[in-house]
C-alpha cells in the first residue's frame, strides 16, 4: 500500500512533517474544576479535572503527596461501527495508567498532600492518535483547574511508513502496522516524559522519527499556549480587568 | 497552507460502513511548467517552453500505454485522480506510468489535483463514480489552462465522447489520441495505437453488408458474479491455464477443487484463454470426457491454412483441430480425466509477445493502413491480428506485438504493434528475442550503478589489512576449482591437516558485500536483475563487469576479500566445529574441473596441493555418502555443452555436460557451507532469513514417473526420499544409460526449489526435499546470485560485523524479494534452455543427423523421445500428420506401449529408436527441428 506518494503527500493530502488541524476548547463542563476538548484532525477528546479534594478511599491517602487518578474511555459511538465497551478492557486501562503516569509527572504532587485530583479523558471521535491527544487535552484540563503543574506535558505520535518518518499518523496510517511511536515531552524542560512504540525500527530510524515526534510535541505545546493566553484574555475580559 | 475539508465515504466491506476521511486541500502544489511565474518551479519537469501540454483521460493511458512509452509523446500532466483509476484498473500500466513519471528523460508530471484547492471537485448527488472523476480531469484541464494563459497550449486528450463533449462545452480543447497522433505525422506511432475492442461504426458496417457472416465463435463469458458464486457452489473451478507445449490446442487447468487437472480441448473451450491466465472452468458431461493421450501432438501447421486479413475476417468458423474427435475406438470410452470449458477469465496474462508477421502479398497501394497477422514465437499464443501502417519494413523483421481485445466475434485476437528488434534468423535478434520472452534487462549498467563501483584497478588495501573484523588468511593454501574459461570465479577452497589428525576445511566466498552496500544504485540493480543468466554464447551479469570478473572474483595469486566458513573436521568428516569469518586470501591455483580431476588422478604428483585435493575429495566422498543415507536424490539433467566457434559464434559441437568427481567434491563443500550458514542465520534471525526450501513433490506429480517405471519394470518407492533414492539407485537395467533416463524423468516431476523468508513459514516447511536437509540456502555464490548476497548480510549481521540493513525489519518488502528472486531464476533457467534450443537448431539446420534416441512418453498417435547425446526432446508422429491415420496405431496405457493394429510393430516407453534430425520450416519464420524414425 502506497501511504506517501512519490509527489511526497500522504494519503489525506498531508506531506510527511505535517500535522493534522489542532483546535482546542477550555471550560466545557462546567461542574468540573477544569475541562477542555482536545481536536486533532477528527480526533476529538474531551478531559475533565475534578480535584485536589479529599482523598475517597482513605486507604490510598497519602501524607506527602496528592493521589493522582485517571480514567480513560471511549464514548460508544467515537468509531463508525458500535462495537466498543466502555472502560475495563486492557486497552483503556493501559491507557489510564499511561496518561496518569504522564501526568503524574508534572503535577506538583507535593504541594497538595492528602487530597486527590480525578482526571476523566472520554474519546469523543476516534481517528487514530487518541492517546496523544488524550494527554494534551488532560494537560489543558488541569490547566484550566488551576492545578500546580511543572511544566505543560504534550504528546505527539510519529511513524515510519514506506521509508518515509510521518508525524501524528491518523487511523488509516495507525492501522498499517508500521512503527508507532508515542512521544510525551514538558516542552520548556526539554525533557521526555513518555516514550511508547509498536513494533520494530532500526536505532538510527528510531531517532529521526523520535526527534520528528519531538517536534510535534513542541508545536503542539505552541499552540495550546496560545490556548491557555487566549482563554486567559478572556477570563481577564470576562471580570472587566 | 492547510485547507481542512472532511468527507464522507461510504466503503462496501461485507456490510455498509460509513468512512470519515479527512482530505486536505492545499495551496503548494504546483504546476510543473518551469516558466510559470505564480509557482514554484523547483519540482517542474515539463519542458522549459512547451508548446502544448497533454493531459491524458484514464481510458487513454490505460489503452494507449505502448504509445505513451514513445518518446514521440512528451510534456505531459498526469493527473493523479487518473493514476488512482488507473491503478485500481490494471496494476501493471500503474507502474508503467509510474516508472515514466519517475524517468528523468521523459517530461511527465504527476499533478495531484485531488489535493488543489482549485481543482478538487465535491461529488454531485447522483453522479457516479466515473462521471465525477471525468470531471475532476475537466477541472483540472481548466484550471491549467486558466493558470498557464497563453504559455501553453493545454490539450485534453480522451476518447470518451461525452467527456470530450463536455471538454469543449467548458472551451478546453480536447482530442482523441488517435487524431492527435495524426497530427504529430509520425507514421509508425499509427502502429502503436490500439483500437478500439470493437469499433461502433466498423462493426455496424461489416452487419449491415454481410449479415449472415457474422457469427460468433465464442461462448459469452460469464459475469464476474456468476463465477463467483458459481465456484463456491463448485460448479465452476478455479485455475492457471496452462497450455500444450506440442499442441496448442490442448491445455490443462490445475484445479484443487477437483484435486486433478481438468483438460480442455481445442480454442472453442479454451474460449480465448490465453497460457497463464486464471480461469473459471466448467466440467463437460462425462460422456463427453476424452481420452487424455487420443489428441497428442496436434500440430499447428494444419489449422488456420486460409486466412483472411480484411477487418472483416471475424467470421471464420471454428475449426475443431483435434485430428479424430471421437473416431478413436478409446474416444468413446469415458476417461478418467475430466475434460471441460472456460466459461470465464478471472485474471489475465496477456503480456507482449516477440514473433513475426505471417508472409502475406503486399497489398496494393504500400504505405497504407495493413491488417496482419502476427505468429507468435510462443507456439502456445495464437495468432494474433494487427494493423500497421509500415508493413513492408515488419515482414522481415522479429518485432514485439501486445495484446488488446479478443472479441466474441473474432477467431484471432487483436493487438497492435510494439517494436522491432531485427532481422529474422540473425543470431543476435534470436538471442535478443530470449532476453525478451523471459523479461530479462541486458541492457548495459547505468551511469549511477557504476558510481558504486570502487576506483579502478583495485587491490586490498592497508586499511581491509589492519580491519580486526577481517582475518589474515593469505599463508593459507587456496584454491578455487571451477569450469574452465570461468571468470566470475566466487569460491575458493582450502584444507590443512592439523596436527592432531584433524583437518581444518576452508570454503572462501567471494566478499561482494563489501562492494555492494544496501540501499546503493547498484544494490537495487543487482536485486531488481536476480541472478546473472548464462546463454551459450554470452552471460549477462548481475553485477558490473568489474566486480565480476576483477574485484571480488578469486583469481589465482591476488589478494582478495572473501567471506569464509571454516570448519575442523575428523577424518571421518565429523564437522567439529565451525567459523564464520571475513578474510583476505590468495589464490594459489584457479583450476578447472579437469585440472583438478587429473591431478587427483596422477598418482606420481604428490606436491601439498594435489595432496590437499585428495584430503578433500576423501573427505567428501564420506559427507556425500552420509547425505546420500540421509535420503538425499541424485538426480540427472540433460545439460548440453556448445563449443562455439570464436569467430562467428556458431555451434561446432554439441555433447552432454560430462560430471567429474571433482564436481562432486566442490559441490560437497559448497553444500555443507549452505548449510552451515542457513543454520547460523537462522538461529539468530529466526523471522527473516532467507532461506532455500524445496517442497515435497505430490504423488500426482509422481504419478506419470510411476507408470513408466511400472511399465519397464522398475518398482519405484516413493513413500520419502530415502526410498526414492534407494530404488533410484536399485532401477539398473541392461544398459548404462537406463538409470540417468530414469533419474531425468524423477528430475522432472519434482517441484522447483524456491527461496522464502523463514518467517512466512513453519519450520518443517523449511525442509529441502532433494538434498533431504533440514535448512538450506544459498550462500556460495554471492557474484551471480542476489539471494546470496542477503544471506551475505544477514551472515556479518549475525556474526555482529554489520548492522542489519532495514530491509529485513520488513516481512512484506523481504516476501517481495524473495519471490523476484525465485521469478528471475526461473527465467534466468528459462532462457538457459531456450538459449541451447536456439543453438541446437542452428547446429542441426547444416547438419542433419541420424542417431539414436530414447522414448519418454507414448502418445496415440506417435511418442516423445529424448536424445541423450544431444539432450534434446520432441515428439516422433507414426502417423502422417495430413491423413491422421486413426486406429491404424493403438496404444496400451497400462504397458506404456504403442502397437501397430497388425501387431508387427510395438514401441514402448524408454525403448531406444533410431532417429533422423532435421531442421525444418514448415511455416515460414518458425523453424523447428523434425525428428523423424528411421
Amino acid at each position: 500500500m502506497e501511504y506517501v506518494s512519490p509527489e511526497g503527500l500522504r494519503i489525506d493530502g498531508r506531506r510527511p512533517m505535517e500535522m493534522r488541524k489542532l483546535h482546542a476548547e477550555m471550560g466545557v463542563v462546567a461542574k468540573a474544576d477544569g475541562s477542555a476538548v482536545f481536536v486533532m484532525g477528527n480526533t476529538k477528546v474531551i478531559a475533565a479535572v475534578y480535584g485536589p479534594r479529599e482523598v475517597q478511599n482513605r486507604s490510598q491517602q497519602m501524607s506527602d503527596q496528592a493521589l493522582v487518578r485517571c480514567e480513560y474511555s471511549m464514548a460508544n459511538f467515537s468509531t463508525g461501527d458500535r462495537m466498543r465497551k466502555g472502560k475495563g478492557d486492557r486497552r483503556s486501562t493501559e491507557i489510564s495508567l499511561v496518561v496518569r503516569q504522564t501526568m503524574e509527572a508534572c503535577i506538583l504532587t507535593h504541594l497538595m498532600p492528602r487530597s486527590q485530583i480525578d482526571i476523566y479523558v472520554q474519546v469523543l471521535q476516534a481517528d487514530g492518535g487518541t492517546r496523544c491527544a488524550c494527554i494534551n487535552a488532560a494537560t489543558l484540563a488541569l490547566a484550566d483547574a488551576a492545578i500546580p503543574m511543572r511544566d505543560l506535558v504534550t504528546s505527539c505520535s510519529a511513524g515510519y511508513l514506506n521509508s518515509t518518518p510521518l508525524l501524528d499518523l491518523n487511523y488509516v496510517e495507525d492501522s498499517a502496522g508500521g512503527p508507532d511511536v508515542t512521544v510525551g515531552i514538558l516542552p520548556k524542560m526539554d525533557k521526555v516524559t513518555l516514550l511508547q512504540m509498536d513494533s520494530k525500527l532500526p536505532i538510527d530510524t528510531f531517532d529521526n522519527v523520535m526527534q520528528l515526534a519531538i517536534e510535534g510535541c513542541k508545536a503542539v505545546a505552541t499552540y495550546i499556549r496560545e490556548v491557555l493566553l487566549e482563554n486567559t484574555k478572556q477570563l481577564e475580559y470576562h471580570r472587566g480587568v | 497552507m492547510l485547507h481542512n475539508k472532511s468527507f464522507v465515504r461510504k466503503t462496501k466491506s461485507g456490510k455498509i460502513t460509513k468512512n470519515v476521511r479527512e482530505h486536505y486541500l492545499r495551496d503548494d502544489i504546483y504546476c510543473g511548467v518551469p516558466a510559470c511565474k505564480s509557482c514554484d518551479s523547483s519540482a517542474a519537469r515539463l519542458s522549459a517552453c512547451p508548446s502544448t501540454i497533454l493531459i491524458l483521460d484514464t481510458n487513454v493511458v490505460l489503452n494507449q500505454i505502448d504509445l505513451i512509452e514513445n518518446p514521440a509523446i512528451d510534456d505531459v500532466v498526469v493527473l493523479s485522480i487518473v493514476l488512482q483509476e488507473v491503478r485500481n484498473k490494471n496494476m501493471a500500466v500503474y507502474n508503467r506510468v509510474r516508472a515514466l513519471c519517475s524517468n528523468s528523460a521523459r517530461k511527465f508530471f504527476v499533478f495531484s489535483n485531488e489535493h488543489h484547492k482549485d481543482t478538487f471537485v465535491q461529488d454531485m448527488a447522483g453522479e457516479s463514480k466515473n462521471d465525477r472523476n471525468d470531471r475532476a480531469i475537466r477541472v483540472a484541464a481548466q484550471w491549467y489552462q486558466n493558470h498557464l494563459g497563453g504559455v501553453a497550449k493545454v490539450l485534453l486528450i480522451t476518447n470518451d465522447r461525452e467527456n470530450k463533449r463536455k471538454a469543449m462545452e467548458m472551451g478546453i480543447s480536447a482530442e482523441t489520441i488517435e487524431t492527435y497522433v495524426k497530427t504529430l505525422g509520425q507514421q509508425d506511432l499509427l502502429d502503436l495505437l490500439v483500437r478500439p475492442p470493437s469499433e461502433d461504426v466498423v462493426m455496424e458496417e461489416v452487419e449491415d453488408l454481410r449479415p449472415s457472416k457474422r457469427k460468433v465463435i465464442y461462448a459469452e463469458h460469464k459475469p464476474m458474479s456468476e463465477i463467483t458464486s458459481g465456484l463456491h457452489r463448485g460448479i465452476y473451478h478455479q485455475g492457471k491455464l496452462r497450455v500444450n507445449r506440442y499442441n496448442p490446442f490442448e491445455a490443462y487447468v490445475g484445479s484443487e477443487s477437483i484435486g486433478d487437472e481438468i483438460i480442455i480441448y481445442d480454442r472453442t473451450n479454451m474460449n480465448r484463454a490465453f497460457d497463464g491466465d486464471i480461469v473459471a472452468v466448467e466440467l463437460l458431461p462425462q460422456e463427453q470426457w476424452q481420452e487424455e493421450n487420443s489428441l497428442s501432438l496436434a500440430d499447428e501447421e494444419h489449422e488456420e491454412e486460409d486466412v483472411h486479413l480484411v477487418p472483416g475476417s471475424a467470421d471464420d468458423a471454428p475449426r475443431t483441430a483435434n485430428p479424430g474427435q471421437g473416431s478413436g475406438a478409446n474416444a468413446d470410452l469415458p476417461s478418467s480425466r475430466p475434460s471441460g470449458r472456460v466459461v470465464g477469465i478471472i485474471k489475465r496474462n496477456w503480456h507482449s509477445y516477440c514473433g513475426s508477421l505471417e508472409p502475406m502479398p503486399m497489398p496494393a497501394g504500400d504505405g497504407g493502413v495493413a491488417h496482419a497477422l502476427f505468429v507468435s514465437k510462443d507456439r502456445r499464443i495464437p495468432k494474433i491480428r494487427i494493423q500497421t501502417r509500415q508493413l513492408g519494413n515488419l515482414v522481415s523483421k522479429r518485432i514485439v506485438v501486445t495484446v488488446d481485445s479478443w472479441d466474441r466475434m473474432s477467431r484471432y485476437p487483436s493487438g497492435h504493434y510494439v517494436r522491432t528488434i531485427g532481422e529474422i534468423g540473425d543470431r543476435d535478434t534470436e538471442s535478443e528475442v530470449v532476453l525478451i520472452e523471459n523479461d530479462i534487462d541486458a541492457r548495459p549498467f547505468s551511469s549511477q550503478v557504476l558510481a558504486c563501483l570502487p576506483p579502478l584497478p583495485w587491490s586490498v588495501s592497508s586499511e581491509d589489512l589492519a580491519n580486526p573484523i577481517r582475518q589474515d588468511l593469505r599463508h593459507i593454501r587456496a584454491f578455487s576449482v571451477d569450469p574452465p574459461g570461468c571468470k566470475d570465479i566466487d569460491d575458493a577452497l582450502h584444507c590443512t591437516a592439523l596436527p592432531n589428525g584433524n583437518f581444518e576445511v576452508g570454503v572462501h566466498i567471494a566478499d561482494v558485500t563489501n562492494f555492494v552496500h544496501p540501499g546503493t544504485p547498484l544494490d537495487d540493480e543487482a536485486s531488481q536483475r536476480g541472478t546473472s543468466v548464462y546463454l551459450v554464447e554470452r552471460r549477462i551479469d548481475m553485477l558490473p563487469k568489474p566486480l565480476t570478473e576483477d574485484i571480488c572474483s578469486l583469481r589465482a595469486d591476488v589478494e582478495r576479500l572473501a567471506f569464509s566458513v571454516i570448519w575442523e573436521m575428523t577424518p571421518e568428516a565429523e564437522i567439529i566445529s565451525t567459523r564464520y569469518t571475513k578474510s583476505i586470501i590468495k589464490s594459489c591455483a584457479a583450476l578447472s574441473y579437469i585440472e583438478a580431476q587429473a591431478r587427483m588422478d596422477d598418482s606420481r604428483l604428490v606436491d601439498p596441493l594435489t595432496t590437499d585435493l585428495r584430503n578433500m575429495n576423501a573427505l567428501a566422498k564420506i559427507m556425500r555418502q552420509r547425505r546420500i543415507e540421509r535420503g538425499a536424490l541424485t538426480l540427472a539433467s540433460a545439460e548440453v555443452k556448445f563449443q562455439i566457434d570464436t569467430e562467428t559464434h556458431d555451434p561446432l559441437d554439441i555433447g552432454m555436460y560430462q560430471i567429474r568427481e571433482a564436481n562432486q567434491m566442490v559441490e560437497e563443500f559448497m553444500l555443507a557451507a549452505n548449510v552451515s550458514v542457513a543454520e547460523k542465520i537462522l538461529k539468530h534471525f529466526p523471522v527473516c532469513s532467507l532461506l532455500r526450501r524445496h517442497p515435497t513433490p505430490t504423488k500426482e506429480m509422481l504419478e506419470p514417473l510411476l507408470r513408466t517405471a511400472a511399465a519397464v519394470g522398475v518398482n519405484l518407492d516413493v513413500s520419502t526420499s530415502r526410498a526414492l533414492a534407494d530404488s533410484l539407485d536399485r532401477a539398473v537395467g541392461d544398459d548404462p544409460y537406463f538409470n540417468k533416463l530414469i533419474r531425468i524423468l524423477a528430475t522432472r516431476c519434482m517441484t522447483q526449489a524456491v527461496y522464502f523468508c523463514s518467517g512466512d513459514l513453519s519450520p518443517p516447511e523449511y525442509h529441502h526435499y532433494g538434498l533431504a536437509a533440514p535448512l538450506y540456502t544459498h550462500f556460495t555464490s554471492p557474484i551471480r546470485r542476489y539471494a546470496d548476497v542477503i544471506v551475505h548480510r544477514l551472515l556479518a549481521a549475525s556474526l555482529g560485523i554489520y548492522k542489519l540493513p532495514t530491509v529485513f525489519q520488513d516481512a512484506a518488502q523481504l516476501t517481495s524479494i524473495a519471490d523476484n528472486l525465485n521469478y528471475r531464476h526461473r527465467n534466468a533457467q528459462m532462457a538457459s534452455r531456450s538459449s541451447v534450443e536456439l543453438h541446437t537448431l542452428v547446429y542441426f539446420r547444416k547438419r542433419p543427423t541420424d542417431t539414436e534416441a530414447r522414448i519418454v512418453k507414448i502418445r496415440s498417435n506417435g511418442f516423445i523421445v529424448f536424445v541423450p547425446k544431444y539432450g534434446i526432446e520432441g515428439p516422433v508422429y507414426l502417423t502422417e500428420r495430413s491423413e491422421k491415420g486413426e486406429g491404424e496405431w493403438f496404444m496400451d496405457e497400462q504397458q506404456q506401449q504403442i502397437r501397430k493394429m497388425d501387431g508387427s510393430v510395438t514401441y514402448g516407453v524408454l525403448q531406444k529408436v533410431q532417429i533422423h534430425l532435421e531442421v525444418v520450416e514448415p511455416q515460414p519464420n518458425r523453424p523447428k527441428l523434425q525428428l523423424t524414425l528411421i
